[in-house]
């Protein structure tokens, strides 16, 4: 069952939340999707099983021995990213134009590494996550190789586990698999990457803040997930921040038909839990956790 | 004179810092977050003249065509399918690059325009505001963006990013002249403002830090500011009724206190400008 | 008839994969030679798009019906087109599927609708 975390906007919360989440399913498996400012992997230490290049698109580049600087190909590229004879990676799209058009055969096309990916164990289970480099961009490739991986390191994780335990865990890890969640933290925005880590997910929890920009967006990312048809609960966490926006979120989304699992209070204790890189589920004071647990309670009985 | 206003990550304050920043510096705003665009939810500007955004797709003349299949080999986005005698355009795949026409032998390849977004333009306390809006359900930004950066009116462009470091950012870079990295000191800000940093030194823009939502003089972003010498251009304290003023779509610099936070940062703006 | 699934391992106790643009692998299987052969899905390396690749490989392989989990819009409209005929199954081994196939046991896959609805990824 893979549960995606959206919030349209950034800052509401949605780590936070995924961290919460992935801690109360307990044996969860994690994916960091946010693979523009991946955060989930900082409230998790641990050992780097595999680390892979990955290789989201190509870039061009151009033989100096071939090259005539005929100019042609500068005149077809419509990204400009071909200037006196010099491609500019920032904005080469790996399209080919350049490619086809030249006819010393001097342009190549050539896969270019966009990220680096890691599978880490630590001591909750497996975290699948993505280090982008500067510049790229993370797409429906990169999403669904970070979905695969910690789909195939969980399989092993368990059966190592298996092989390891009596008949009467044998039994209880069946079940666990059929009830095993992998919750995905996954990027603000509408954009390519958000439907990348939204399409084929079973259910996704959005984030929401009480603010007139929260509001605006996150009906922008209601708007996405009901175009892609996934199933969509809603989250409205500080909502003791503007409880009138809080109420019009509600209202918003009982009229749509939208079921609003969590409202979680202002709870300065998540700074804290940032801070020293705990989840928040650690605090046994929190009022964020304690609705936080609330919401978990109602997600199950929608999901199981 | 272009200032970017970027952050690495979501929810920093970058269009509370640019909004009000625009309006102490008396330069324009341009909401570059074209996927989730809030800065005129603040600045709530009138007049607003509207400007389709639109991207050139192909289309097949099948006069011509002899459905070879060429152009759905080459496409390097799988925007082109062959199937049997029909050439299918997966639109939103589309990168609008021409390569398809290039290899079609047969000049059976044409383009048409078709509609991702808007451009809105508007007047709020006489500063020109702009924004980018792209439609919900269209994958890619850039075009948009790219499009709202053509023709920006010389003067001071104050450009608010997307959140991140991706392809959306890294188009609203190409002509900037400094850039403003808004962070809050917290563990997620630094690292994510480590990303931002990186990524404006690529470019060799000049930069500056302001922290948001801060709480005490001394903190891991103003020992990472000496330690990596970015100048600091000031800060914006961490109170809840600023997140409560937010949360109205309220300006903060209606506020005399919080005006005066903004001043400063505006005189250190200048000032960085002119040093550079 | 040439029947394509979609599948997690090269062998006929496999288990089906649910993801069409994404799966590690087609086995196209004869049905009256109950030959098979396995390809490497062209979609696993693509950006985007992964079910537009999908499908045309197995249009070039000619294809006359798909076992899958589901299909999305983009794959949909293309195997429509061809006149190819799209199941959907469970996670359950290759020869299962085959058998459920065999005995007419399988939903077949229609998105209505589609015109404008084309996904990017």
């Amino acid at each position: 069952m893979e549960l995606v975390v959206l919030s349209g906007k950034g800052g509401t919360g949605k780590t936070t939340v995924a961290v919460a989440l992935s801690e109360l399913a307990k044996d969860a498996v994690r994916v960091d999707c946010d693979v523009d400012a991946p955060n989930f992997y900082l409230f998790y230490e641990g050992e780097d099983l595999k680390q892979e290049d990955f290789y989201g698109g190509k870039k061009a580049v151009i033989d100096k021995t071939l090259c005539t600087q005929c100019g042609v190909c500068e005149k077809y590229c419509n990204f400009d990213a071909i200037k006196d004879n010099e491609i500019n990676v920032y904005k080469c799209e790996g399209c080919g134009a350049c490619v086809y058009i030249c006819t010393e055969k001097a342009v190549k096309l050539l896969d270019e590494k966009s990220a680096d990916v890691f599978i880490t164990k630590t001591s909750k289970g497996i975290l699948s996550r993505a280090k982008m480099e500067i510049g790229s961009e993370g797409s429906g490739k990169l999403i669904s190789v970070l979905r695969k991986n910690s789909r195939e390191f969980n399989k092993k994780d368990r059966e190592t586990k298996d092989n390891n335990s009596s008949l009467l865990e044998h039994f209880k890890g069946i079940f666990k698999k059929q009830t095993q969640l992998t919750v995905i933290d996954g990027s603000p925005g509408i954009g390519c990457s958000v439907i990348s880590s939204v399409t084929g997910c079973d259910l996704a929890l959005i984030v929401t803040e009480p603010t007139k920009a929260g509001m605006e967006d996150f009906m922008r990312v209601m708007s996405l997930c009901q175009h892609f048809e996934v199933p969509t609960l809603v989250c409205i966490n500080k909502y003791d921040i503007n409880e009138e926006i809080a109420k019009e979120i509600e209202n918003f989304c009982t009229e749509e038909g939208f079921k609003v699992v969590g409202k979680i209070p202002y709870d300065d204790i998540v700074m804290v839990s940032i801070n020293q890189l705990k989840p928040i589920t650690d605090y046994k004071d929190s009022a964020a956790k304690k609705a936080i647990e609330n919401m978990w309670n109602n997600i199950k009985s929608i999901i199981y | 004179m272009n200032i970017a206003v970027l952050s690495g990550k979501g929810g920093t304050g970058k269009t509370t810092v640019s909004t009000n920043l625009a309006l102490v510096l008396k330069a324009n705003y341009i909401d570059c977050d074209v996927e989730e665009p809030n800065g005129f939810i603040f600045l709530k500007p009138s007049d607003i003249n509207k400007k389709e955004v639109e991207v050139e797709n192909p289309f097949i003349d099948y006069a011509k065509c002899t459905h070879c299949g060429d152009c759905s080999n080459v496409c390097q986005f799988n925007a082109l399918a062959r199937v049997k005698e029909c050439i299918i355009l997966f639109e939103k795949l589309c990168h609008s690059c021409g390569v398809c026409k290039i290899v079609c032998k047969h000049g059976a390849i044409e383009y048409e325009k078709r509609t991702i977004g808007v451009i809105e333009d508007g007047n709020s306390n006489d500063i020109q505001c702009k924004r980018g809006v792209l439609n919900v359900g269209e994958p890619m930004a850039v075009p948009i963006i790219k499009e709202l950066l053509k023709n920006l009116n010389s003067g001071t462009n104050i450009l608010d990013c997307s959140p991140g470091t991706s392809c959306n950012v890294v188009n609203t870079l190409q002509n900037v002249d400094l850039a403003v990295l808004v962070t809050e000191p917290s563990e997620f800000g630094l690292h994510d403002l480590k990303m931002a940093v990186e990524l404006v030194r690529k470019f060799t823009i000049p930069m500056g830090i302001v922290i948001n939502k801060n709480t005490s003089d001394e903190n891991i972003i103003t020992k990472y500011c000496r330690e990596e010498n970015i100048p600091l251009l000031g800060y914006l304290p961490y109170r809840r009724d600023i997140a409560k003023q937010y949360s109205t779509g309220a300006m903060l610099i209606e506020n005399k206190e919080y005006r005066s936070f903004f001043k400063n940062i505006a005189k250190n703006v200048k000032e960085a400008s002119l040093w550079n | 008839m040439k029947i394509a699934i979609s599948a997690t391992g090269k062998d006929i106790d496999s288990l089906l994969d649910m993801r069409f643009g994404r799966c590690d692998f087609f086995q196209i299987h004869d049905s009256e030679s109950e030959e098979f052969k396995v390809v490497e899905n062209k979609g696993q390396s693509s950006g985007g798009g992964s079910g537009i690749a999908a499908s045309q490989q197995l249009i070039d392989e000619n294809v006359n019906v798909i076992i899958t989990g589901n299909l999305g819009p983009n794959a949909f409209k293309i195997i429509e087109k061809a006149d190819i005929k799209s199941y959907k199954c469970g996670n359950i081994s290759i020869k299962n599927a085959l058998e459920k196939f065999k005995n007419d046991e399988l939903e077949e896959i229609i998105i209505a609708g589609l015109a404008h609805n084309a996904m990017g990824h």
